[in-house]
């Protein structure tokens, strides 16, 4: 059985958790915890190691999700879950442009670990204070070569649009290779 | 027991609260990353600070602070080489070349500089003697430490955005290809053309600090402003040594055929769910 693996990032309340559960064949294995600080209370719990999706593709190959905690003292954990990883989504709350920095910060941190290929997914686009994907881009001075995608985490539509994006971006990396 | 430790449990910014409340009085000595301080307390205010191995004469002082010109300086070293700073001081001040204030402004204005330029370490060790006095013939001063912990911490916070904004100096820089984006057009700074002048895809941020002769704090920030204003992108640098990502391993496995298909079928996979 070969085993393959995705990460799902992003800053802290993004949607990571919600984006896995989707689309996981499995109740997603998530390590969440109440939340103690006040600054970060705008939600009950948080993942605090990772949380675990699965999807079987086929009886040789099951495809991986993982997703990171969103909270900077986590980070020690980003190498380590993004070793050997086929690509990764960075998740970014449309509705909280305070997050925006933060957002770059990751990515450019997983930038660093390895060139792999990855796909932006602005979140909680359905909703009515969501930032525009086009300001967005600005914000977050993502160059045009960079997919930003809109996305609602809980749709399983949208999350599987996302990760095909991604899929999309490895195969075309893939034909451009030369030997 | 010995004041000495380690900067990444207690900061700068801490040391020199406890040495102000404390009213404390000798020398603090930070070895930092590349470079190291000594800085000379009295009763918890700053008297005297000096960086490493540079110059720390007076002359030097008022050289680099723009009182004395170049011509001027060099005479001084030739002709008052073995004099003391206090006998240079009041030299300077009986012949009218310049008053106590002027001297002591420059004097402080240096030490000053060297406390800020300690903030930005986040590595390194210190210790406390309290028996070391600044060295004889110095020029001390006496510096009210509160007003330097409070710029310490912004600047403090400043390193931690910047920081946040650039969490890896290995990585280079480019300039963007988006049309409209012209260097020229843009009003830079001598030392943001110094910077821009070493932007390259195969400088790291690092390399680029090292020729301009800039700390960590100083290529942050002007790279910060070049970010925000559209002009340049952070790369990966060409050449760095290679990280395995799963392209580069079906490169290096050769049976691009079999990676393909696997892609394909989680992209046929997750179609159907």
């Amino acid at each position: 059985m070969q085993t393959v693996k995705m990460v799902v990032t992003g800053p802290f309340n993004a949607g990571k958790t919600e984006f896995i559960r989707s689309v996981s064949e499995i109740d997603v294995v998530s390590t969440e915890r109440k939340i103690s600080s006040d600054a970060e209370r705008v939600k009950e719990t948080t993942t605090v190691a990772m949380d675990f999706g699965r999807i079987t593709v086929d009886q040789d190959l099951v495809l991986y999700l993982f997703g990171t905690p969103g909270q900077k003292r986590f980070d020690f954990m980003w190498e380590i879950l993004s070793e050997g990883m086929l690509g990764f989504v960075v998740m970014i709350d449309s509705t909280r442009p305070e997050t925006f920095r933060e957002a770059r910060r990751i990515l450019e941190t997983f930038r660093a670990y390895a060139a792999t290929p990855y796909v932006v997914a602005a979140n909680k686009q359905d909703l009515n204070d969501a930032w525009e994907i086009d300001d967005m881009r600005i914000a977050l001075r993502l160059s045009p070569k960079v997919k930003l995608l809109p996305c609602v985490a809980a749709d399983k539509e949208s999350v599987k649009t996302i990760l095909l994006e991604l899929l999309y971006s490895i195969l075309a990396e893939m034909d451009a290779l030369e030997y | 027991m010995a004041l000495k430790g380690n900067l990444r449990d207690f900061t700068i910014t801490q040391i020199l609260n406890l040495i102000n409340l404390a009213q404390k009085s000798g020398t603090l000595v930070v070895e930092g990353p590349n470079e190291a301080a000594k800085i000379y307390f009295r009763e918890g205010k700053l008297a005297y600070a000096q960086f490493g191995q540079d110059d720390n004469s007076l002359a030097a002082i008022l050289y680099r602070a723009n009182k004395i010109s170049s011509a001027q300086h060099r005479a001084i070293k030739t002709r008052a080489g073995q004099m003391s700073d206090k006998e240079l001081g009041l030299l300077l001040i009986n012949a009218n070349y310049m008053s106590q204030q002027d001297i002591l402004n420059s004097l402080q204005s240096h030490f000053i500089s060297v406390l800020n330029h300690m903030f930005t370490w986040v590595e390194g060790f210190f210790r406390f003697d309290t028996e070391a006095a600044p060295p004889d013939g110095k020029i001390t001063v006496r510096i009210s430490l509160e007003n330097i912990i409070m710029e310490g911490s912004r600047r403090l916070r400043e390193w931690e955005q910047l920081q946040d904004e650039i969490p890896s100096l290995d990585m280079a820089l480019k300039f963007v290809d988006r049309p409209g984006a012209n260097l020229r057009s843009v009003n830079l700074s001598v030392e943001e053309w110094r910077v821009a002048s070493f932007i390259n895809p195969k400088n790291t941020m690092r390399q680029i600090a090292r020729a301009t002769k800039m700390n960590d704090l100083e290529i942050r920030r002007i790279v910060y402003g070049m970010l925000q204003a559209g002009l340049v992108e952070i790369v990966r640098p060409e050449g760095a040594p290679p990280i395995k990502s799963f392209t580069q391993r079906v490169v290096e496995e050769g049976n691009k055929e079999e990676h393909t298909s696997l892609i394909k079928r989680i992209i046929s996979r997750i179609r159907s769910i």
